[in-house]
């Protein structure tokens, strides 16, 4: 089994590692068999949107969450020019779980900020397997009040687990953080433009994740607590994972179906890890588009309709009097 | 009754029923210290425990009513009532959750909110129902608060929140994450026309709750060793595998490390939040 597939991409995984093997072979053998390999790419296409068109909701989790796919640092240098990575919090430590700084967008200067994960063990230690702590909330905080000052858009790139649950993290106030940030972003003048690329984790993601505007990834999740975490509590057991991702809604589509997100970004077949190049094409196309929308809007009504946005946010009924 | 009681019975006769004297509810055990308070006097203590100072939860109706003055007072958003907008069912339905809840606490939702006086301040009080699925918060939790936020606003008033959550609730998912962003929105509300935000942090305030409207006061005042936190510690006991040090993410924890200004003991809420209120709006010591 080739652990760069999850369990449903197996076959897919097979057909591409019978193409590759084909190749080899052609090439020691010099005999023409390019007939053979587009009958099998015909077919690895053919599979491959065959399973994707019958994605489960926990597929899909655990597509967003494939350890092959792209990060905020893969998309960075694929859509932006001229990034320059910022560090710290001025206060404490530069927490390496969310990366931030300065680029241009097809020309226009723009703060960036976004979680980072890392790929394999080393890395992913030092990311802290994306979960920032506070710092790195306060990192993001002090970035934002950069864009605002210097009148720069803020885009934001959401992919964590969660805000790291430590002793260190409660120690100097996680909660604060993440709150502070949420305030701040809701009055913040400067566009922002919030992006979901992976893992949608909670709190840990929203505290970048005040906005103007929110996008998913075709196959990225958003949740308030990860569908293990809620079926051990609800389902008193992490196996029924599968039923809690389909009952909490985190999916693109859901959730913009329910008006919680403005955008579906699409990704290529097979999913953003088969295709980064493409992806970043087409993430970058968005980005541009609604950041020119957003840039065109007068700053008072941008910030009054963010407001309205938030406070939209909810569903209840209300018996009149 | 036993076979053989049926076939010899017994001669010494006792009646089962007399045997219980004292009505249930008399007394009350400190789970603090252990000792057996009574009732009434408990009550009148403002359910704090005479003998070792242990706080007892209590109800967020009640709540209110031992901190807001006699009259007037009028409660805002109790007419918004909670949806089911994602026929949300996991072992149980979120709706029968919901009426269960409303049974045991017959509250309608997890947050009250009320306009008042606080020593003649006019105020809004909000405070969190624990017993109302963990005092979660929801969309009706967030409009609630929200509403109390606009009242605030349209009434030159100051807001007072006492919050005793477990967090976001889970049954609405992203509509419940949501409701962090909504509740941190308005406060800035708040804060842009200087009206004061005090937030009481009462046991337990964790999670989405802890992390939005409850850290945000402008002054944090928490209650004496309330558990308040982000992630709750069994998970975090689950993440770093170590024991976690003692009186870990209890208020004199977080008044340590920066994240309190004071620990106020209920008993002494009403006058010094009132007295503290008149400071920071200019007004003559209730």
């Amino acid at each position: 089994m080739d652990l760069n597939f999850l369990p449903f991409e197996q076959p897919i995984a097979e057909l591409e590692a019978k193409i590759e093997e084909l190749r080899r072979v052609g090439h020691d053998n010099q005999i023409n068999i390019e007939e053979e390999i587009e009958r099998l790419q015909a077919k690895s296409h053919s599979l491959t949107a065959k399973i994707f068109a019958e994605l489960t909701d926990w597929q899909i989790s655990q597509l967003a969450r494939h350890p092959q796919r792209p990060y905020t640092l893969d998309y960075i240098p694929r859509i932006f020019e001229d990034f320059q990575e910022l560090h710290g919090d001025r206060t404490f430590a530069d927490d390496h779980a969310i990366v931030g700084g300065i680029a241009r967008l097809n020309g226009r200067p723009v703060v960036l900020i976004g979680h980072q994960k890392g790929r394999d063990t080393k890395e992913k230690l030092y990311r802290n397997f994306g979960m920032p702590k506070p710092e790195g909330y306060r990192k993001a905080l002090r970035l934002m009040e950069l864009a605002e000052r210097f009148r720069l858009p803020l885009l934001t790139f959401i992919d964590t687990p969660g805000a790291y649950p430590g002793i260190d993290a409660e120690e100097r106030g996680q909660s604060e953080a993440i709150a502070r940030n949420l305030l701040v972003m809701a009055h913040l003048r400067t566009p922002i433009l919030c992006t979901v690329i992976g893992e949608g984790g909670s709190g840990g993601a929203l505290a970048i994740g005040v906005g103007d505007r929110l996008l998913m990834l075709q196959f990225s999740t958003y949740s308030v607590i990860s569908p293990e975490g809620c079926a051990s509590i609800l389902w008193k057991s992490a196996e029924k994972a599968e039923l809690a991702a389909e009952a909490m809604a985190i999916t693109a589509e859901k959730l913009h179906a329910l008006q919680l997100v403005d955008g579906i970004v699409p990704e290529p077949l097979g999913g953003a890890h088969r295709h980064p190049e493409q992806m970043a094409e087409t993430l970058k196309e968005q980005l541009i588009a609604q950041l020119d929308e957003l840039c065109d809007q007068d700053q008072e009504e941008l910030l009054a309709r963010r407001y309205q946005r938030l406070l939209a946010f909810g569903r209840f009924k209300e018996q009149k009097p | 009754m036993s076979w053989f009681e049926r076939l010899m019975p017994s001669r010494i006769r006792t009646d089962v029923q007399r045997k219980r004297t004292v009505p249930e509810g008399l007394w009350a055990k400190c789970p603090g210290c252990n000792a057996v308070l009574y009732r009434v006097e408990l009550d009148r203590n403002l359910d704090v425990c005479p003998k070792c100072n242990h706080h007892n939860r209590i109800s967020a109706r009640r709540r209110l009513d031992i901190f807001l003055d006699e009259t007037p007072r009028e409660e805002i958003g109790a007419q918004i009532e909670s949806l089911d907008p994602l026929k949300f069912k996991d072992l149980k339905k979120y709706k029968d959750r919901l009426a269960q809840a409303q049974k045991k606490t017959q509250e309608r939702e997890a947050l009250i909110v009320m306009l008042g006086k606080l020593k003649g301040l006019s105020v809004v009080a909000a405070a969190f129902e624990f017993g109302f699925m963990g005092g979660s918060m929801g969309s009706v939790v967030g409009e609630r608060f929200v509403r109390g936020v606009e009242t605030a606003l349209a009434k030159n008033a100051s807001l007072i929140c006492f919050s005793a959550s477990g967090g976001a609730r889970m049954q609405e998912s992203l509509f419940s994450l949501m409701q962090m962003a909504k509740t941190s929105a308005a406060i800035g509300r708040l804060r842009a026309r200087g009206l004061p935000f005090i937030s009481v942090l009462t046991d337990p305030t964790m999670g989405g709750v802890s992390a939005s409207l409850a850290m945000l006061g402008d002054l944090n005042i928490a209650e004496p060793k309330a558990l308040i936190g982000f992630a709750g510690p069994r998970v975090i006991q689950q993440t770093v595998r170590e024991t976690l040090p003692e009186g870990f993410q209890r208020s004199e924890f977080l008044l340590e490390h920066g994240a309190l200004d004071l620990i106020l003991d209920r008993r002494q809420m009403r006058d010094k939040i009132a007295d503290l209120l008149a400071m920071l709006t200019h007004r003559p010591k209730p």
